[in-house]
């Protein structure tokens, strides 16, 4: 038996660093201080075992080896005109890495599920910057927490525990009793149910209600009428004195956001209210980055091409233009030609008539887990998963890098080695 | 009767839990359903845990329907996913990000069975 301390978690954007590890004959057995999302992932579920493919997406698959399987994906991408690349949250960076050089040979659009997350957040960042501070920094100073359009008792279980509300920190030694917690939301949630302070808005008036905040804070609540979004003026003016109160505020949002009419202008709005906040006092904010290395790709994405995600290589050189070159811009317009699915689950997470134009054309996927891509794939590649057999980089919602730790043995190849030998195989093909 | 909401997705914990295992039934029990709180489904004449028709202008799906109070009146919450999916608004609005959350939806009662998730990708073939 091996106990692995201190091992990290790769499912949501919190990368916890403190699980503890069991592992029998390179089995795991037990997981402690997990989650319910951690240990779901981490003790594991049904895998593919092997390769498959089909010509017909109507008909079964058939088992095959990994150099047919492999052949045929080069041949997918080798003969598309406009292939698409999605995924990767669920990967490494080293992974990242590796699918970014393999896009930009076959010309490919690369695209992570930060499309269906927080994409329109690093758009608002182009816009504003982005005041932010690391998950440390909130736990030992934030005083006036804020979750809006944030759910973490349900997608980011230990954040509220490991930083941001119960969590005892250098300055913040009461924990929960020294902190202020506000919810902004439109539904009652259960982290709302934990709050000090509930805002209930209207579905969509997120961007009224933070312009209502920016006039009061600015001096201007003669302007703000009795209710903005469903909000009372008078919680919205005892809202702006909680918030210059504080001595180290945090914002944390999620795809309340980002997915609601108005999109990143949301965010870009929630900024310069941070901005302006920071006149009177410290204040930080934060998406809350759903996968543990969705962070990541953005990361390698930048280095790589100067871009964070949605990078179309059509032109021999990195474009970017999300609206037009994201995942499902291409998809919706029936222009990409051929898929390629690796770390991602586009077949449960896009839209209805993306997903009807990925059942029309050639999809490969690239995945520990059948899922619905595997519905819309003709080639099937199953993987290590990376973070529990396969070591290397991610980067935390903060962007602080951590190293993933190997807590068992794989028994299948992992994303970095089936990518070099597409992409060795592509090269061939060309002649190279 | 139909009830007229507004559609919202997300997470869920349940939903999560289950994400990496989706061929199973408890991810279509985690992630088939819809929620809306008491009153809304009182007006729809029906239990929570009976079979809803959720149609909105970019498609229609029969899920499971769940009592939250949380809730506010004429809002439907269905967790992400493809049963959600099936519903939800694909415009990108020139920024890449399909609408997934504020979509005019109608909520019926439905004897029609809840698809699998084969069954319901199978539709797109």
């Amino acid at each position: 038996m091996t106990i692995i301390t201190d091992a990290l978690c790769p499912f949501c954007g919190c990368v916890c660093d403190d699980l503890t590890i069991i592992v029998e004959n390179n089995k795991i057995t037990d997981i402690k201080n997990a989650c319910k999302l951690g240990a779901s992932k981490i003790m594991g579920h049904h895998r593919i075992k092997a390769p498959m493919m089909r010509a017909d997406k109507k008909s079964d698959f058939k088992e095959v080896s990994f150099d047919e399987a492999i052949n045929e994906a080069a041949q997918i991408l080798f003969k598309s005109k406009r292939p698409l690349m999605y995924g990767w949250a669920s990967a490494l960076c080293e992974v990242h890495k590796k699918g970014i050089l393999l896009a930009e040979e076959v010309g490919a659009i690369i695209d992570n599920t930060a499309t269906v997350c927080h994409a329109p957040s690093t758009l608002a960042v182009h816009e504003k910057g982005l005041p932010s501070a690391t998950l440390g920094q909130v736990k030992n100073r934030s005083d006036v927490t804020v979750f809006w359009g944030s759910n973490p008792v349900h997608a980011h279980p230990r954040h509220m525990g490991r930083y941001s509300v119960f969590a005892k920190g250098f300055f913040q030694e009461k924990g929960r009793k020294g902190r202020k917690v506000i919810v902004v939301d439109v539904r009652k949630t259960e982290t709302a149910a934990m709050a000090d302070e509930f805002v209930q808005l209207q579905q969509g008036s997120d961007y009224l209600v933070i312009s209502a905040l920016r006039a009061i804070l600015s001096g201007h609540a003669d302007v703000v009428p009795e209710s903005v979004g469903g909000v009372p003026k008078e919680q919205l003016v005892k809202l702006v004195d909680t918030l210059k109160a504080a001595k180290f505020g945090s914002i944390f949002f999620g795809m309340g956001l980002t997915q609601s009419i108005s999109r990143y202008k949301n965010i870009d709005n929630a900024i310069s209210l941070i901005t302006e906040l920071n006149a009177f006092t410290k204040y930080v904010i934060s998406p809350m980055r759903g996968h543990y290395n969705v962070t990541g790709f953005g990361q390698v994405c930048t280095w790589e091409t100067g871009f964070a995600t949605a990078v179309d290589f059509a032109r021999g050189a990195p474009y970017y233009n999300p609206g037009e070159t994201a995942a499902n811009d291409v998809l919706l317009r029936k222009e990409t030609d051929a898929a390629m699915i690796i770390a991602g689950d586009a077949g449960a997470h896009f839209p209805a008539d993306s997903v009807r134009h990925l059942a029309r054309i050639p999809v490969v996927q690239i995945d520990p887990y059948w899922n619905p891509t595997t519905e819309v794939s003709n080639v099937v590649i199953p993987v290590a998963i990376c973070g529990v057999e396969v070591e290397g980089t991610a980067y935390r919602m903060d962007g602080v890098s951590l190293r993933m730790r190997k807590m068992i043995e794989p028994t299948l190849p992992t994303d970095v080695e089936v990518l070099d030998r597409i992409t060795e195989r592509v090269r061939e093909l060309r002649g190279e | 009767m139909t009830l007229n909401a507004i559609l919202i997705t997300g997470r869920t914990i349940n939903q999560g839990a289950t994400i990496e295992n989706k061929t199973s039934s408890d991810y279509q029990e985690a992630t088939a359903l819809c929620e809306l709180n008491s009153k809304d489904i009182g007006l729809l004449g029906i239990k929570p845990g009976s079979r809803i028709s959720v149609k909105t202008d970019h498609g229609d799906v029969v899920v499971k329907l769940k009592e939250n109070n949380g809730n506010p009146d004429g809002l439907a919450f269905i967790p992400m996913g493809p049963w959600a999916n099936a519903v939800v608004d694909p415009d990108t609005k020139g920024c890449g990000m399909p609408g997934f959350k504020g979509i005019k939806a109608r909520l019926e009662p439905t004897d029609n069975k809840v698809l699998s998730m084969k069954e319901l990708i199978a539709r797109y073939k």
